[in-house]
């Protein structure tokens, strides 16, 4: 009797002790997720307030007067009356006309204050509408980089302002009348990479992206596919596919720098491919994914139950119909879960393509597989880098572009996997 | 109440045998440690006709060197304690144990007289004359039609909607679930009930039209009242198939079986008509075993 009682003591008191330690440890719990959660907020707090300027543009809308005297042109289709006239000088008399005090000896100042292609905007409209000579038009042109930091940052320590004190009173006045606005980056979205910030955009990064990405795709799903299927449902069990087993882990972990060295000695070198294009890209970042892909498709066909292996063979299924018509289908949504985010993973990779060359300027946007890109990662890399602080918020718009693709492939990825799962 | 020595037994097992039928012949393997089989392992005409099989899994033995015939159209029932090897045994007549990579199979193992294990044998084409159903029921992930409709059509049993409409229709029917669920053809097998679920499967193993239907303790995951009805098609499906089933319940072998084989540590100890093998074992293992000294 007594017996009993000091055991139900003994219970009780070891009872507090289970719970103190599952009490500190659920907090434990919560205290990792919180400064997990934390981190993510100033990181995206951080990007998102030092970067979301990068997706305004400064423009200046003037009325230009398209005076054949002031230009020197009497025929825009003539191109070379077009190749010798002035282009910046009736840029110069809008800005005049729109600044009372503005004297006609200031016309070089003011011309500054225009974005450097602004001359060349006006020529291509001017060649494409020949009956605008001799009429004034409203037209909108974007501002020079340094009027856009004014604009944009003019209290801000960080940068610093490049013009006098004479242009930033000027830039005032014509913010004041509605000359100088902001307005949401369209160029940044619909052009390449420039030298002058504010026609700097992510388009041909962002198509240099997909393209490289879609390589990768189209090479590394049915060859990981095909090699985990392989692997797990044919292959022997022997030491020669216990080799390949642990050479395939070994591979996902290889740093991905010497896949880019692997892709500059095997596709440019050996097999004399051309450099930074979107097909070498592809081809280094399939090598890298293709663990990572074989890996989980591996551990999802693992994870079909045997019973329905063992259902279809009872009938009479031949190895190749249970495989095709129930582990693939089971172990799809797994697989594909696998291979997006292995895909992400190779979106976001920068120091292989570095390696083959997909670091270099290219201004246009890539045509096709076997022209000169660069990718998003890569670009950020480049923008990152640059001394003007301009390309600093592109770098931080770029990277909540990039972020933006990541989310949305792993939400796809999710989305797939609940669709897809088929429970029983 | 039979304490005798094995020779005894055996000395009693020939007489029977000679007293049933002629052509039944004994046994006379090497001794295994347990004496011969006991009973009548063999018969006229036999739908298997298994000798000396041993089965290995790497270095283990599981399977101690049994022979046995099975008739054609009757139940047979596989009885003894867990690990006594009949799931195995039951698995090495289709060639279930072919996927194993360690597991090897030797002896002689002929159904309808043609080796199953013979090297130019296609296991697909054995496993359509050999059905199985498994301990736990285990519909496909699809309708219920597509589960029935499997086997045929990776056969190519029809050639016409119609024809496998009749094949599924004639199937559930056979296994009494067509009444239940006529009506939702088209809902997920894997949405019936358990006891629903295993007639589901052996109407997917019937749809083939086997010969042999192969079953490894199909009750062992349900409820009684579903096991009662599995049992009554048991009962009704041996009309016109050879069933072979792996019980743990000594009932359900006395109630489905004609036959009933006891299994003990990889060795075939007793083999006879389920009633001799319940009312008077001549075997002490077996009596120690259907009288729950042990198993």
């Amino acid at each position: 009797m007594t017996d009993q009682l000091s055991q139900a003591e003994l219970v009780r008191q070891s009872l507090k002790r289970r719970y103190r330690k599952e009490w500190r440890f659920r907090t434990y719990g919560i205290l990792a997720i919180g400064v997990a959660i934390l981190a993510l907020v100033i990181l995206f707090t951080d990007i998102i307030s030092k970067g979301y300027t990068g997706f305004l543009k400064t423009t200046v809308t003037l009325e230009v007067p398209l005076d054949p005297e002031l230009m020197y042109l009497d025929d825009p289709t003539d191109p070379e009356q077009i190749r010798m006239a002035d282009f910046v000088a009736p840029l110069q008399q809008a800005l005049l006309n729109e600044l009372p005090t503005a004297e006609k000896g200031d016309r070089r100042e003011l011309g500054r204050l225009m974005n450097s292609y602004a001359a060349n905007q006006l020529r291509d409209q001017l060649q494409a509408n020949p009956d605008w000579l001799g009429t004034t038009r409203t037209m909108t042109f974007l501002a020079n980089t340094d009027v856009e930091v004014y604009v944009k940052h003019k209290d801000d320590e960080a940068y610093s302002i490049k013009l006098s004190d004479q242009q930033q009173r000027w830039v005032d006045e014509l913010v004041d009348r509605g000359v100088v606005e902001s307005s949401f980056n369209d160029v940044f979205f619909s052009s390449g990479d420039s030298r002058d910030p504010s026609n700097a955009g992510i388009a041909g990064a962002i198509v240099g992206s997909l393209l490289t990405m879609l390589v990768t795709l189209c090479l590394s799903f049915p060859i990981g596919v095909a090699a985990a299927i392989y692997l797990e449902e044919f292959a022997p069990q022997n030491r020669w596919t216990d080799f390949i087993e642990v050479n395939i882990n070994n591979l996902a972990a290889v740093p991905s720098i010497i896949f880019g060295l692997l892709g500059l000695a095997v596709f440019i070198n050996l097999f004399g491919m051309p450099r930074s294009v979107p097909m070498v890209g592809g081809l280094v970042l399939t090598l890298m994914t293709l663990p990572t892909i074989i890996i989980s498709s591996r551990a999802s066909i693992k994870s079909v139950p045997p019973s329905i292996r063992e259902a279809a063979e009872g009938i009479g299924a031949s190895k190749m119909q249970v495989v095709l018509h129930h582990v693939l289908p089971l172990a799809l949504p797994g697989m594909l879960t696998g291979s997006i985010i292995g895909m992400a993973q190779a979106l976001g990779e920068t120091a292989p393509l570095l390696l083959i060359g997909m670091v270099a300027f290219i201004v246009d946007v890539p045509g096709g597989f076997f022209e000169s890109a660069t990718v998003m990662p890569v670009q950020i890399f480049l923008w990152a880098g640059s001394p003007e602080l301009a390309f600093i918020e592109r770098a931080s718009a770029a990277i909540m572009v990039l972020l933006a693709f990541l989310i949305s492939m792993n939400a796809l990825a999710i989305w797939l996997r609940k669709r897809l799962e088929r429970r029983w | 109440m039979n304490t005798m020595n094995p020779n005894i037994v055996n000395e009693t097992a020939t007489t029977e045998t000679r007293a049933v039928s002629a052509a039944d012949t004994d046994i006379s393997h090497a001794d295994n440690g347990y004496g011969e089989t006991v009973g009548k392992p063999f018969t006229d005409n036999p739908k298997f006709a298994l000798r000396d099989v041993e089965v290995y899994y790497g270095d283990t033995q599981a399977i101690k060197g049994i022979s046995l015939d099975i008739r054609k159209n009757q139940v047979i029932s596989f009885i003894g304690p867990s690990g006594c090897g009949k799931s195995t045994f039951l698995r090495c007549l289709n060639r279930m144990n072919d996927s194993i990579d360690s597991c090897r199979v030797k002896g002689r193992l002929e159904l309808d007289g043609q080796d199953i294990y013979d090297r130019k044998r296609d296991v697909v084409e054995l496993r359509a004359r050999v059905g199985m159903v498994f301990q736990k029921p285990n519909p496909f992930p699809k309708s219920i039609y597509d589960n029935v409709a499997y086997g045929p059509r990776i056969h190519g049993l029809a050639n016409r909607k119609s024809e496998l409409d009749d094949i599924v229709e004639n199937s559930l029917k056979k296994a009494g679930l067509w009444a239940e669920v006529k009506d939702r053809l088209d809902s997920p097998g894997t949405g019936l009930s358990g006891g629903q679920q295993q007639r589901l499967c052996i109407a997917r193993a019937i749809a083939v039209s086997p010969e042999v239907v192969l079953m490894d303790e199909p009750c062992s995951a349900l409820d009684p009242i579903a096991t009662a009805r599995i049992e009554e098609l048991i009962s009704e499906l041996s009309e016109s198939y050879t069933i072979i089933i792996v019980t743990h319940s000594m009932q359900q072998a006395a109630r489905v079986s004609h036959r009933t084989a006891y299994f003990h540590l990889g060795h075939l100890i007793e083999v006879n008509e389920t009633n001799k093998v319940f009312t008077s074992p001549q075997h002490e293992l077996t009596e120690s075993y259907i009288t729950g000294r042990f198993g």
